[in-house]
């Protein structure tokens, strides 16, 4: 922290004492689960989906130490079955969805419009009692029943196995409308609470990301919400509308499942996308290459979104024809994505880049997810997908993009706004250690799994021939890696809470407005005074706040120092 | 972002020009107002998507088997369908009358409309239970359920019970939005009787009533693709 300039300390709210903020201006229990601010709601989020996380991280380390050698090792077929289905629910459900929306776009985005709260605080906490509801209604399920269905509920099978596949889906259902009333709450937040002065143009491009991604949720979700009561009456009542049994058809649940759930990949990846424009642009010291071309292919990419389900159904039995539009408007997508991605690396081009933890992340983010969209052109490639459906090739490729993308971003997101919302630093030596074995971890996990996908290595198998053996010994190996670094990386935030230096308002020297107009953490409603906004958000020679006492006087402020010092400073 | 900062909104409770209705994060009660209303029709917007995926099983199947769509509609009776459409649209109406009166501070006109929308909403449903008890009765059932019997055997042919499914789930949800929209409206009616608004604030009444057409609209495109065609 040395290489900062001495903050001064915080100033608080005009109406209160100094230090008053919104963790501790009212402390009961009921404050907290009753409360209607949206930072609170957001560290509810964060320790919701914290622990999804973890239960479907240990999940996942159960699924590659069977896979560490041929044949059985530390449980059967049948139980592996269900555990991997219980990872991809509970991962895909549980946390990656409501990951970034939720806890950062929570968190960050009234900070960012200049707002108080978002639109309808109220709304904003039912979606959270509905998410948890939700989840403990699929986890029931999960937990007397024998789910071994996969996350994607394929019928017939679906209709055919444990009765518990009645409750998850209606589970999912109700975790479905958290995500509609989530989306719909930051688009109306967007539209109608910014602060005066900030226009389109001056939005920070996380708002335009987490904008784009409500757009995707209000559209997408209610698809997989009629999907579900469906699959739910058709175990009910056998209505015949999936069931070939009694002449229903079952890629028609395919489509609606994949109109949704597709979508829902861009729900993923999306608010990444604005999590990284904030890190490059924070710590590289300048605006973003193309703000424009970056906040509009955030919209190009959820509308695109929209139009490519069918690629996940190449080796359905749908028509030829729409195999081949599907794969055409598949490439397309990559048009959009390339442009974000060459316009971060044109940030940092002459930028002065500063390796801060978050700032690592964001290069782990670049490299992890390049790989993760190319794979993603190669498997659009009809001809080419034939091959790979259903291989680990698939397997790696999500996993690229979802945890190299979504949980690398979403790490990145939360070491930058962990000062914000704590108002402590973290130990930046153990967070570059975290980074180091995430990275190494992650690479040796999945890198791996290209290779056996590629010599065909089905997905989703409980033995696989002994030729396979050494890469999926590799691929556990990593697996313990990546588990100790996010292990490492739990340890030393959560240390941070009760023996982490005292953060100052505006510890990276970022120039939107939760950093400059607020204090760390901020107070319970934001700003002591409404900001009125007459700069871009990365406008940092004309935010004269960047090292001030963030009470958003913008006088009295340190200048930016010219030269900064790079080297490793531990706190 | 701001260079400079101006006291657009102190942030206390405590101020004389705040109606009781306006939250403490608006600006205005117009910035309310805009922002419950965009909200709703959002959710609107969502309501019609969950149909979508009914519609499009409804597409699917009618273009795969269409004559089973003609032959089954034979058994939904028109008359009583286009009843509850005139019906519903006359609810429709009394709504909008409402939101007309309490508009100009008529909180008596928009009670009397209300307590008329709730009754149209219950002959609605009222009319839906015979329709429904009398498909039971001769065995009609979505799905694995159809066997029909006493005069209408003649109907038991395949896929017949994929249009009685699309039928019953539709019409079903369509009837559990009714059922919501009658909750709704008592909530309101309670409030209005209570004095809770006036010309300046009317919200909670405007917002169900959008909500009311778009129930409204959805039986409009119900009725003529399962009754009528």
């Amino acid at each position: 922290m040395s290489n900062i300039a001495t903050p001064a300390t915080a100033t608080g709210s005009v109406h209160h004492g100094a230090g008053h903020n919104y963790l501790n201006h009212a402390k009961s229990l009921k404050s907290w689960l009753l409360t209607l601010d949206h930072k609170r709601i957001g560290l509810m989020y964060l320790v919701t989906v914290s622990l999804a996380f973890l239960a479907g991280g240990i999940l996942a380390l159960l699924v590659r130490a069977e896979l560490i050698a041929p044949g059985q090792t530390i449980m059967d077929a049948q139980t592996y079955n269900q555990i991997f289905s219980l990872h991809g629910i509970i991962m895909v459900f549980a946390f990656i969805i409501p990951s970034i929306p939720a806890v950062m776009g929570n968190f960050a985005l009234p900070m960012h419009l200049g707002a108080k709260d978002v639109a309808f605080p109220r709304l904003n906490l039912a979606s959270y009692y509905i998410y948890v509801l939700g989840i403990a209604i699929a986890l029931a399920a999960m937990l007397v029943g024998n789910v071994d269905t996969g996350w994607t509920f394929y019928t017939p099978y679906s209709k055919s196995v444990g009765d518990s596949v009645l409750l998850l889906t209606f589970g999912v259902f109700v975790a479905g409308f958290s995500s509609i009333l989530t989306g719909l709450n930051f688009i109306v937040t967007v539209h109608k609470m910014r602060a005066p002065g900030l226009t389109w143009n001056r939005l920070p491009l996380f708002v335009w990301s987490i904008y784009a991604t409500s757009i995707v949720q209000v559209l997408a979700t209610p698809v997989i919400g009629i999907t579900m009561l469906l699959l739910f009456l058709e175990r009910l009542m056998g209505i015949g509308i999936f069931d070939p049994a009694l002449g229903g058809d079952p890629v028609l649940f395919q489509h609606f499942f994949w109109f949704y759930s597709h979508p829902a990949v861009y729900i993923m990846i999306l608010p990444a996308f604005g999590v990284i424009s904030e890190l490059m642009a924070t710590f590289s010291r300048r605006p973003v290459m193309g703000y424009k071309f970056v906040a509009l292919s955030s919209v190009a990419i959820a509308f695109l979104g929209f139009l490519v389900w069918g690629h996940h159904m190449f080796v359905s039995g749908q028509s030829a024809v729409s195999s081949i539009i599907f794969s055409l408007l598949t490439y397309l997508i990559g048009i959009p994505t390339g442009i974000k991605v060459i316009n971060w690396v044109g940030t940092m081009y002459k930028g002065s880049v500063w390796l801060r933890t978050p700032m690592l992340y964001a290069l782990a983010f670049l490299f992890l997810f390049s790989i993760g969209g190319f794979t993603g052109i190669m498997l659009g490639v009809l001809a080419v997908d034939v091959h790979l459906h259903d291989t680990y090739f698939v397997v790696a490729h999500f996993h690229y993009v979802m945890m190299g993308g979504t949980v690398i971003a979403a790490l990145g997101g939360l070491h930058y706004w962990w000062p914000k919302m704590t108002g402590k630093m973290y130990n930046e030596t153990l967070g570059r250690i975290g980074v180091g074995l995430i990275f190494v971890g992650f690479n040796l996990t999945f890198f791996t799994q290209f290779i056996l996908g590629s010599q065909g290595m089905p997905r989703r198998y409980y033995d696989y021939l002994p030729e396979f053996a050494s890469l999926h010994a590799l691929s556990t190996y990593g697996s313990w890696i990546l588990a100790a670094g996010l292990f490492l990386v739990a340890a030393y935030l959560i240390a941070s809470l009760f023996r982490g230096e005292k953060a100052p308002a505006n510890p990276w020297g970022a120039a939107t407005l939760e950093w400059t107009n607020a204090t760390s953490p901020p107070d319970p409603h934001n700003f002591v005074r409404t900001p009125i906004v007459t700069r871009g958000p990365y406008d940092y020679h004309l935010a004269r706040e960047l090292f001030g006492n963030g009470a958003g006087d913008g006088d009295g402020a340190a200048p930016v120092p010219e030269v900064r010092d790079t080297t490793h400073q531990s706190s | 972002m701001a260079s400079t900062t101006a006291t657009a909104h102190a942030d206390t409770h405590r101020e004389a020009h705040h109606p009781p209705h306006l939250q403490h994060h608006f600006v205005s009660s117009e910035q309310q107002f805009d922002a419950a209303k965009m909200g709703m029709w959002l959710f609107l917007i969502t309501e019609i998507l969950l149909f979508s995926g009914m519609f499009v099983a409804y597409t699917v199947y009618r273009v795969w088997h269409p004559e089973v769509f003609v032959r089954s509609a034979e058994l939904l009776d028109w008359r009583l369908g286009g009843l509850n459409t005139l019906v519903l649209l006359a609810s429709s109406f009394t709504v909008a009358l409402g939101i007309h009166y309490i508009q100009n501070g008529d909180r008596k006109g928009l009670v009397v409309n209300l307590i008329l929308t709730l009754l149209f909403a219950a002959t609605f449903m009222v009319v839906k239970y015979f329709e429904y008890t009398g498909k039971f009765a001769h065995g009609i059932f979505p799905g694995e359920h159809f066997h029909p019997h006493e005069g209408y055997e003649q109907y038991n042919i395949p896929y017949a019970p994929q249009f009685f499914s699309i039928y019953f789930v539709m019409t079903g949800i369509h009837g559990f939005h009714v059922l919501v929209g009658m909750g709704i409206f008592v909530w309101i009616t309670l409030r209005a009787l209570k004095g809770h608004f006036s010309s300046e604030y009317y919200t909670p009444v405007e917002l169900s009533g959008l909500y009311w057409h778009l129930v409204d609209i959805i039986w409009i495109f119900l009725f003529p693709l399962l009754y009528l065609i």
